[in-house]
């Protein structure tokens, strides 16, 4: 099955997204990870304000088979959460990349944008099984 | 040999399917030199005999079916309605293995959803999970489940000094190495005012118990201000509670605990020298996912009719492994279910009625004892079922003279609290009938002549 | 029709049981202390009665039928055993009674301890492990404090990546971290992946033997070199010591530490997830940090007696309790599962050393027989003999169905499914344990079951994704179970 893989996004190896805007980094999971997790039954997301560096566990997204962390691609601070998740976990997999996102980042280094991959490195990443 | 139905031929039959000269020839991965020990057993027996020898092994005890059991201290003989053995000796039940398959496995999953449902309702709280080993390893694990919360942020968990001594020894082993540490039991004059003042930032959690393990029922007045003030420093009350007083008194989830947790032995299941118990383990519904133990949800199936599965087993270890809550698997699902039954043959009249008796007779024993010349009743009022007694003489010659007389005496504090030298506490419970309460007096009465 | 819940079975007024009076003068209870409501369900007796019969009869049990729960040793669980532990001499002793008034239990704890010591080959042995996964946290807590004493920071526990969650679980809850180590492509234990983690961090390893695929680690003596050469020590998860009674011993295959799952191997019943009962077995380097109190024999002048007074003369010993010197403390309250270890104890001292060995004989022909049979209509993770159970790969050439299909499939052939998706390096994983006390016969109707449901994958595969046909319910929708999180009635 063919996963969607959007051009104008960076991933990260352990599968989010991230869509620059301005000074901030929109991140989500991707359909490749929605996918494999299955039907979401619960999302947990940091709180605003919260400041993480580059791989840290910034949130929980959980099936009825999986418990998945989600890292944080990039480092920054908090400043949104999408608090639709929590009553309706599923709009992760109808819409990973649109109304599914998670957290917005307000970037501490924009040079780590150039450690994210590419959506064609992304889909060789996801065709080679994920790993 | 009754239990493995194979004859010789049948074995050289699959042997030969199997294309093996034998069954030894199996064990060729089994190193050498460790083959087939001679292990030294004894004979075999048959059912006559083994029953023979296990009837005599049970007579050289002195059990609570003959003689008048005073002793409580954390385990509980009450009276278990018939129809608890009747459910729990059905098979069905009892062979069966954890209700991973939950089209055949409808039996387990909705009597453990009562039984969650009956504690809720018993507790005051949202939540309860499908059982933990003991009340013991109940609190060690509402510990690790209030740190969780605090996501290891806070480092300090305080210990009521009454709280029952084994209740603490067993969060202590849970806690080795967690870098959590447990104070406040330090002192035994640690009362609810001194524990209070320990709460700062730092503290995770504060776990105390009522009854106490000398008896004594805590305010729920008392405890409502204390939640408030555990609260206000951000910290969980844990609240470990006998269930059987919960007939009766204000239930911990109405004066703010936020995990309740306890022995749910007494709740149909025999004394059985210490085990196999059940703890019960209740919280908030926020809290759940940082829960540990099984959990049982309604749900409907393909064709819509309501039933029952596990649910959010992602906490749990065969998925979740080293980031589990916790590695609890097997539990006390037998157990449960004679918790269940219990309660629902007792319901909202009979628990409230046992609870009663409990809290009438323990009151007029003491009035009784209190009265008598070397005897003093040390316990704070209300106390429930149990109460300490400072006795003329050391507690284990006392409970001597009273085996004699046929009574299983109460539990000798100065095992535990070395303050408490020469008192016992005592417990009566609907299983003392007020004849043996009186005749109990009569003995105490002698012993001191 | 679905049963109801008691809460609608419930009317106000009812009760299903006879209680005493009060009987003596009341003690005014105290005002605020008394709860408002205690909503409780109020149903008779016989409802009640028929309530929990009925929810019985939509459970499956060894009882009903074959069971081939790999790793779960689901064997007939022997009346008798039942027996044993109601007597009433047993069921109602309390735990803090002194212990001349206790020596028939004390007797029979320190007997079972024996008897666990020479079939698994240890210097000593606690029975207070309440269950498999607290022997693995005991195991864990010793190791932890044998390396303390002397000093040492030893932080990770290695575990193979077959291994069962709860010993990476274990692990965690004991503060060390874990690493896993590859298997080779026969199932064992990767013997350079090993040595390339052994370290001077490492506290131990937890080796399950035979392992989840059911197989014995052609290496193990090695295993074990590797482990000890580096300082560390070797804990065994006994969950499939079914394979080992009277095969070979534990302690002499290199395991410092193990546990036994009495409710697996000595055939105390399941109870529907518990209880179960998971002694420890060590060496003598670690018994001095077992759990406490165990039981000690100490000779006599006085032959025990009996409450009553009578003495019985065959031998001259106080059985009491005793704290090992440097014990990690208590892992439960009291002492064990004390009824679980009645049954443990009747299993035992029925089948004798000639018996126990004949349970593994016979397990394990009986796996390597089903998976013979099996082997022609499924491929095996690894093809090879087998110990007490096999790991088949539950896909049909030419069908889409899953190892899940088959499994609910099976139901409506009248058997209880194997375990599905596990261990997890096992693709579509069905994993089978027969055990000793199932017959050829129905061994013989299993296997053509599993036949006729491959042909049904390929000709009618969407019977299998709808089964079961014959349960109580259908499938059930677990993903609404997780996201509406009803957990209890609301009453």
């Amino acid at each position: 099955m063919a996963h969607r893989i959007p051009e104008d996004l960076r991933y990260s190896r352990t599968h989010e997204w991230a869509r620059q805007e301005g000074p901030t980094a929109v991140v989500g999971i991707s359909d490749y990870a929605q996918a494999q997790l299955g039907d979401v039954v619960y999302v947990e997301l940091p709180e605003v304000g919260e400041e993480y560096r580059q791989g840290d566990s910034i949130g929980v997204v959980e099936s009825v088979k999986a418990t998945s962390d989600i890292y944080a691609p990039l480092s920054g601070k908090v400043v949104g959460i999408n608090q639709a998740l929590m009553d309706d976990p599923s709009i992760v997999n109808r819409d990973p990349y649109g109304e599914g996102w998670m957290v917005r980042l307000e970037l501490a280094d924009p040079a780590e944008w150039e450690t994210l991959l590419d959506a064609a490195a992304y889909a060789r990443l996801v065709e080679e099984g994920g790993h | 040999m009754a239990y493995t139905p194979h004859t010789e031929a049948q074995r050289r039959e699959m042997l030969q399917t199997i294309g093996a000269e034998s069954v030894a020839e199996l064990f060729a991965d089994v190193p050498a030199t460790c083959r087939f020990p001679e292990l030294k057993l004894p004979a075999p027996l048959s059912e006559v005999e083994i029953l023979r020898e296990l009837r005599e092994l049970a007579s050289w005890n002195a059990s609570a079916e003959e003689f008048t059991c005073l002793l409580g201290a954390g385990a509980y003989h009450h009276y278990i309605p018939s129809v608890v053995q009747t459910i729990v000796g059905r098979s069905e039940f009892y062979t069966a293995y954890t209700p991973y398959q939950p089209e055949i496995s409808q039996g387990t999953l909705q009597a453990i959803f009562e039984y969650q449902s009956m504690i809720c309702a018993l507790t005051g709280m949202e939540v309860a999970n499908a059982s933990h080993y003991d009340g013991g390893t109940a609190v060690a694990e509402a510990i690790i489940m209030a740190a969780n919360v605090a996501r290891g942020r806070r480092r300090r968990i305080l210990l009521s000094p009454d709280l029952h001594p084994e209740y603490r020894q067993v969060a202590r082993t849970y806690l080795r190495g967690s870098g959590l540490e447990l104070l406040g039991d330090e002192r035994p004059e640690n009362d609810l005012d001194a524990l209070e003042k320990m709460l700062d930032g730092d503290t995770c959690c504060l776990v105390v118990q009522t009854p106490t393990f000398l008896g004594e029922v805590l305010s729920p007045e008392r405890l409502r201000r204390l939640a408030e003030a555990v609260h206000a420093v951000g910290a969980m009350l844990i609240v470990a509670v006998d269930p059987i007083s919960l007939g009766l008194f204000v239930p911990p989830g109405e004066y703010g605990a936020d995990i309740v947790v306890g022995e749910g032995q007494a709740l149909g299941n025999p004394l059985n020298f210490g085990g196999p118990y059940l703890g019960f383990f209740a919280c908030r519904r926020d809290d759940v996912r940082k829960m540990a133990g099984r959990l049982v949800g309604q749900t409907v199936d393909a064709g819509g009719r309501r039933g029952f599965v596990l649910t959010l087993s992602t906490r749990e270890q065969h998925i979740r492994r080293e980031k589990a809550t916790s590695n609890i698997c097997t539990n006390q699902s037998l157990n449960a279910l004679a918790a269940a039954v219990y309660l629902a043959a007792l319901g909202k009249q009979g628990l409230w009625r046992i609870a009663e008796i409990c809290y009438h007779r323990a009151h007029y024993a003491a009035q009784k004892i209190g009265r008598l010349r070397g005897f003093e009743v040390r316990s704070t009022r209300p106390f429930f079922k149990e109460f300490v007694v400072s006795c003329p003489l050391p507690v284990d010659e006392l409970n001597d003279r009273l085996l004699e007389e046929g009574f299983i005496g109460g539990f000798d504090l100065s095992q535990t609290h070395p303050h408490l030298e020469r008192c016992t506490l005592l417990c009566v419970t609907e299983m003392v009938p007020v004849p043996e309460i009186d005749r109990l007096v009569r003995v105490l009465r002698e012993v001191t002549r | 029709m679905s049963e109801p819940l008691l809460c609608e079975l419930s009317v106000p007024g009812r009760c299903g049981c006879t209680l005493p009076e009060v009987g003596v003068p009341e003690t005014p209870l105290p005002e605020g202390f008394v709860r408002a409501d205690l909503p409780l369900p109020e149903v008779s007796e016989v409802d009640l009665v028929r309530h929990f019969v009925r929810l019985s009869q939509l459970n499956y049990g060894v009882d009903t039928g074959f069971y081939p729960l790999g790793s779960c040793t689901m064997k007939y669980n022997p009346k008798v055993n039942e027996v044993a532990a109601s007597l009433p001499g047993f069921t109602q002793t309390h735990p803090y009674q002194p212990a001349h008034t206790v020596q028939g239990n004390l007797r029979l704890m320190w007997e079972l301890q024996e008897f666990l010591k020479e079939i698994g080959g240890f210097a000593a042995v606690s029975l207070q492990p309440a269950a498999g996964a607290q022997g693995e946290f005991t195991g864990i807590q010793m190791i932890r404090a044998y390396h303390d004493d002397r000093g040492e920071k030893r932080d990770v526990i290695l575990i193979p990546d077959s291994a069962h969650g709860t010993n990476p679980a274990s692990s965690a809850m004991s503060g060390l971290q874990v690493v896993e180590v590859r298997s080779d492509a026969r199932g064992n234990v990767d013997l350079e992946d090993l040595r390339a983690k052994c370290s001077e961090r490492v506290a131990g390893m937890m080796l399950t033997n035979p392992n989840t695929l059911g197989l014995f680690d052609e290496h193990l003596l090695e295993i074990a070199e590797i482990v000890h050469r580096c300082g560390g020590l070797l804990y065994g998860d006994g969950a499939n010591m079914n394979a080992l009674l009277g095969i070979a011993r534990p302690g002499e295959m290199g395991f410092d530490v193990f546990h036994y799952n009495l409710h697996k191997t000595f055939s105390t019943p399941h109870g529907g997830g518990g209880p179960g009962s998971g002694p420890v077995g060590c060496s003598a380097i670690l018994s001095p940090y077992l759990p406490g109190p165990r039981v000690e024999r100490v000779r006599s002048d006085e032959c025990p007696g009996d409450v009553r007074g009578h003495t019985h003369t065959e031998d001259c010993f106080f059985y009491d309790w005793t704290m090992p010197e440097r014990s990690i403390g208590r892992v439960k309250t009291f002492y064990g599962q004390f009824g679980v270890l009645v049954r443990a104890y009747t299993y035992i001292r029925m089948l004798g050393a000639a018996g126990l060995r004949q349970v593994a004989e016979d397990a394990v022909l009986n796996a390597n027989y089903l998976q013979q049979k099996v082997k022609e209509v499924f491929r095996l993770s690894h093809d090879r003999r087998c110990m007490h159970e096999f790991v088949a790969v539950g896909r049909v050439e030419g069908s889409d169905v899953r190892a899940l299909d088959i499994s609910k499939r099976l139901i409506d052939y009248g058997f209880h499914p194997p375990t599905n998706y596990f261990p997890l390096i096992v693709p579509e994983a069905l994993m089978i344990e027969p055990t000793e006390t199932e017959s050829k016969e129905t061994l013989d109707a299993f296997a053509e079951a599993l036949r006729r449901i491959a042909e049904e994958a390929r000709t009618q595969p969407e019977l299998l994704r709808q089964a079961p046909h014959r349960a109580p319910v259908r499938r059930l929708d677990e993903v609404k179970a997780a996201r509406e999180l009803i957990l209890r009635w609301i009453g």
